[in-house]
C-alpha cells in the first residue's frame, strides 16, 4: 500500500540506477530533509540541541565511516577512536598554525590527516586479518592516546594535551548558537552520507563487500586486496577523522586526548552492530540508539525503580548501562545479525502489501 | 649492569603475569576458536567476587583466620565464574554456533561489558583489596657480585611460581586428559566434533570454566598487587598483544609471548621512554606484536593459516 511500486516505469537505465528508485521513497527522504533543516531548528530546545542532536548527527557520521570499514569490508577495526583523534587533532593544527584558514578546509585537512594515519595503520590488514587485525587497529588506538598526550608539538605545548578553539565562522557566519552547530554538522552529514552512499554503491563498493565476503575468493576472480582493503581504510578514516574534528571543534570546543579514548572506539563499534553491518542507514539508526539511550536510562531508570521502591545511584545508573549496552549487544548479534536497519527493511518489505498480508 | 639486570627481572616477572592472562584468552580460542575479549572482565569480575567473599567470610569467621576466609572467597568466586561460564553459554554461545569469528568476538565484547556492569552492582565499585598473604618485603640477589645486589620483590616471586604451576597443570589437562584433546577437536572443527558425539555445549561450559579459573587467578594475583579495582580490566588490554605475539593456539606461546612483551615493555621504558616523552609501554607492546605479525601472521607458535575457497 505505502510502496505501491506498479506503475512506476524506468525508460533509461539512468532511471533505473537512481539512488531512490522508488517515488514514495524519494518524497520521505525530501520530507525527513526537510523536517531536518527546517521544522527541527524551529522547534527544538537549546538542551535538546546540545544533549542529543549535535552528538547524533555527529556521532552518525563517525558510524557511517566506520560502517564502510567494518561493515562493508569486513576489516573489523577497534581504533576508531584514534582516528576521530586524528582528525581532530590534524584539524586543529592546521586552523591554528595556518592563520585565516576557513574552517571547512580545516577540517577537511584534518579528515586527510586521518586518512594517512588509517592507510599507514590499515597496512597489517594485507597481511593479518580478523582476530589479528582487531588487535592491530588497537594499537593505532593506544598509539594515538600516546601521541596527542606526550608529543608537544601537536598540542602547541598544552599541559596534557588540552586544547580549545574559538570564534568558528563558515562563509562569515558564525557558529556559535546551537542551531548553526547543528546546521553545518548536519550539512556535512548530509553531504558525506550521500557521498559515502554513492561510493558503496559503485565498483569500487562492490570490491570492499567481495572482499568481506570472502577474501580469497575476491582475490581469485581479480579484486586487488591491497586497493580494496587501503582505500575501504582510506575514505572510512576520512569520514571518521572530520567527525572527530567536527566533535572537537563543534560539540566540545576544548578537548583533550581522553575524548577519543578506546571507550570511543568501542562505542561506535556498538552503534555499527546495533545499526547494521554494512547499511549506510543503519549508522543513523545505531548512532540515534547509543546517544539516546544513556540519556534515556538517566532519566527512566530512577523513576521506574522509584515505582517498586528502590532508590538507584548514579553510579548504579552507569553499571545498569554497561549491562544494558552488553546484553543489547549479544542480543542483536544473536536475533537480529543485521541490526535495526534489516528491521527497517522488513518493516518496508511489509508496508507494501500492507493492509493484506500476501 | 645491575640496573639492567634488575629491570629485566621486573619485566620477566611481569610477563608472568600478563601470559596468566593471555593463557586465558589462548584456551578459550583453541578450545572454541572464540577470541574472548571478555577476558579482562571477568578477571576483574572474579577478583570482584573474590574479595568480597573473603571479606565477607572473614567477618563470618570473626577475624584472623586469613587462610580459611581466603579459601572459602576462593572456591565461592570460583562457583561464581562456573555459574558465569554455564549462563553465557547457555544465553549467548549456544545461539552462536557457527557464526564468523569476528561476530563471536563481537558477541564477546558484549559479554564483557555486561559482566563489567555486572560484577560493580553485584559487589560494588569501589576499591577492594584481596591479601592473600603473599611477602610483600624485597629481597635482594646476587649481592656479592653487584654493589647493592639486585632488588626483586618477593611478592612478584610468588605471582611468578603460581602462574608457572597453573600452566604446567593446563598443559597437561590439554595434552594428556580425554576432555583436553576433546577440547582441542572442537577447536578444530565444530561440526566435525558434534559429528563424532563430542557434546558441544559441555565443551563450551568446560572451557568457558577453566577460563574462569585462570582469571580467578590472574585476578587474584593482580588484584592483591594493584588492589581490585575497574582498571582492573585494562590487563586485558595489555595481554592482547602476548596473544597476538605468541599466538592465537599456543600455550607455550602465551607464556614466552608475555615474557618477551613484559621485559619489552620494561626495557623499552627505561632505556627508549626518557628520549620521547616517557609512558611509551601500552603501544610499545602493541608495536612490537604488530611489527612481528608483518613477519610471521600466525605469531610465534601459532597454526599455519592457510585459506581456502
Amino acid at each position: 500500500m505505502f510502496y505501491r511500486e506498479n506503475g512506476q516505469f524506468k525508460t533509461s537505465y539512468r532511471a533505473d540506477q537512481q539512488i531512490l528508485p522508488i517515488s514514495q521513497d524519494r518524497l520521505a527522504m525530501a520530507i525527513i530533509l526537510v523536517i531536518a533543516f527546517a521544522v527541527v531548528p524551529m522547534l527544538a530546545s537549546d538542551y535538546f540541541f546540545r544533549a542529543i542532536l549535535i552528538p547524533f548527527v555527529i556521532m552518525a557520521l563517525a558510524a557511517l565511516g566506520v560502517n564502510i570499514l567494518v561493515g562493508y569490508c569486513g576489516q573489523i577495526s577497534l581504533g576508531s577512536g584514534a582516528f576521530m583523534a586524528v582528525g581532530a587533532y590534524g584539524a586543529y593544527n592546521f586552523f591554528v598554525r595556518i592563520p585565516g584558514l576557513p574552517l571547512i578546509p580545516a577540517l577537511i585537512l584534518g579528515g586527510l590527516c586521518a586518512t594517512v594515519f588509517g592507510i599507514l595503520f590499515g597496512l597489517p590488514s594485507l597481511r593479518v586479518k580478523g582476530l589479528y587485525l582487531a588487535v592491530a587497529t588497537l594499537a593505532a588506538q593506544f598509539f594515538a592516546d600516546w601521541m596527542f598526550l606526550r608529543i608537544k608539538w601537536f598540542t602547541l605545548d598544552a599541559p596534557s594535551g588540552s586544547v580549545s578553539v574559538a570564534s568558528l565562522q563558515v562563509f562569515g557566519l558564525p557558529i556559535d548558537s546551537a542551531v548553526s552547530k547543528y546546521l553545518f554538522c548536519l550539512s556535512v552529514l548530509a553531504v558525506l552520507a550521500l557521498l559515502a552512499k554513492n561510493l558503496v554503491r559503485s565498483a569500487i563498493g562492490r570490491e570492499w563487500m567481495a572482499i568481506r565476503d570472502m577474501d580469497v575468493a575476491a582475490a581469485v576472480i581479480g579484486i586487488r586486496p591491497m586497493y580494496a582493503k587501503l582505500t575501504a581504510f582510506a575514505v572510512s578514516s576520512f569520514i571518521v577523522g572530520v567527525a572527530g574534528a567536527l566533535w572537537a571543534f563543534v560539540y566540545l570546543s576544548s578537548w583533550e586526548p581522553a575524548a577519543f579514548s578506546v571507550e570511543t572506539s568501542f562505542r561506535l563499534l556498538f552503534m555499527v552492530i546495533i545499526g547494521g553491518l554494512g547499511s549506510i542507514l543503519g549508522a543513523f539508526f545505531g548512532a540515534a540508539f547509543i546517544v539516546v539511550l544513556p540519556i534515556f536510562l538517566n532519566q527512566f531508570l530512577p523513576l521506574v525503580l522509584g515505582l517498586v521502591g528502590i532508590e538507584i545511584s548514579t553510579a548504579g545508573i552507569s553499571h545498569a548501562e554497561l549491562m544494558i549496552f552488553g546484553a543489547l549487544i549479544v542480543w542483536f548479534l544473536i536475533v537480529e545479525p543485521h541490526g535495526l536497519a534489516k528491521l527497517w527493511a522488513t518493516a518496508k518489505q511489509k508496508l507494501r502489501l500492507w493492509p493484506f498480508p500476501h | 649492569m645491575a640496573f639492567f639486570l634488575e629491570t629485566l627481572l621486573g619485566g620477566l616477572m611481569a610477563g608472568m603475569l600478563y601470559s596468566l592472562v593471555a593463557l586465558g584468552f589462548v584456551l578459550i580460542y583453541k578450545a572454541s576458536g572464540v577470541f574472548n575479549f571478555a577476558q579482562g572482565a571477568m578477571v576483574l569480575f572474579a577478583a570482584l567476587a573474590m574479595a568480597r567473599f573473603s571479606e565477607w567470610a572473614g567477618v563470618w569467621l570473626g577475624g584472623d583466620q586469613l587462610f580459611l576466609a581466603n579459601l572459602i572467597g576462593f572456591v565461592g568466586a570460583g562457583g561464581v565464574m562456573f555459574i558465569v561460564a554455564w549462563l553465557i553459554e547457555r544465553l549467548a554461545l549456544r545461539h552462536l554456533v557457527n557464526q564468523e569469528g569476528t561476530t563471536l568476538l563481537m558477541a564477546t565484547l558484549g559479554i564483557a561489558y555486561f559482566l563489567e556492569g555486572l560484577g560493580q552492582t553485584l559487589f560494588g565499585g569501589s576499591i577492594y583489596k584481596i591479601d592473600i598473604g603473599m611477602p610483600k618485603d624485597p629481597v635482594f640477589w646476587l649481592e656479592s657480585v653487584f654493589q647493592g645486589g639486585i632488588l626483586i620483590n618477593k611478592e612478584d616471586l610468588y605471582a611468578a611460581l603460581i602462574a608457572a604451576v597453573l600452566v604446567a597443570a593446563l598443559s597437561l589437562f590439554f595434552q594428556k586428559t580425554i576432555t583436553g584433546r576433546a577440547l582441542r577437536a572442537v577447536a578444530d572443527d565444530h561440526q566435525a566434533a558434534q559429528s563424532i558425539g563430542i557434546p558441544l555445549n559441555h565443551i563450551w561450559v568446560i572451557v568457558w570454566c577453566v577460563a574462569g579459573v585462570v582469571a580467578l587467578v590472574a585476578g587474584m594475583i593482580w588484584g592483591s598487587k594493584l588492589g581490585v579495582q575497574f582498571s582492573l580490566t585494562t590487563v586485558a588490554l595489555r595481554a592482547l598483544p602476548v596473544v597476538i605475539l605468541g599466538g592465537l593456539t599456543s600455550v607455550p606461546g602465551a607464556i614466552i609471548g608475555g615474557l618477551i612483551i613484559g621485559v619489552g615493555e620494561k626495557l623499552s621504558e627505561v632505556y627508549l621512554g626518557p628520549y620521547v616523552g616517557g609512558g611509551i609501554e601500552i603501544w610499545f607492546a602493541y608495536v612490537l606484536a604488530l611489527g612481528f605479525l608483518l613477519i610471521r601472521p600466525q605469531g610465534l607458535f601459532g597454526e599455519k593459516i592457510i585459506d581456502r575457497v
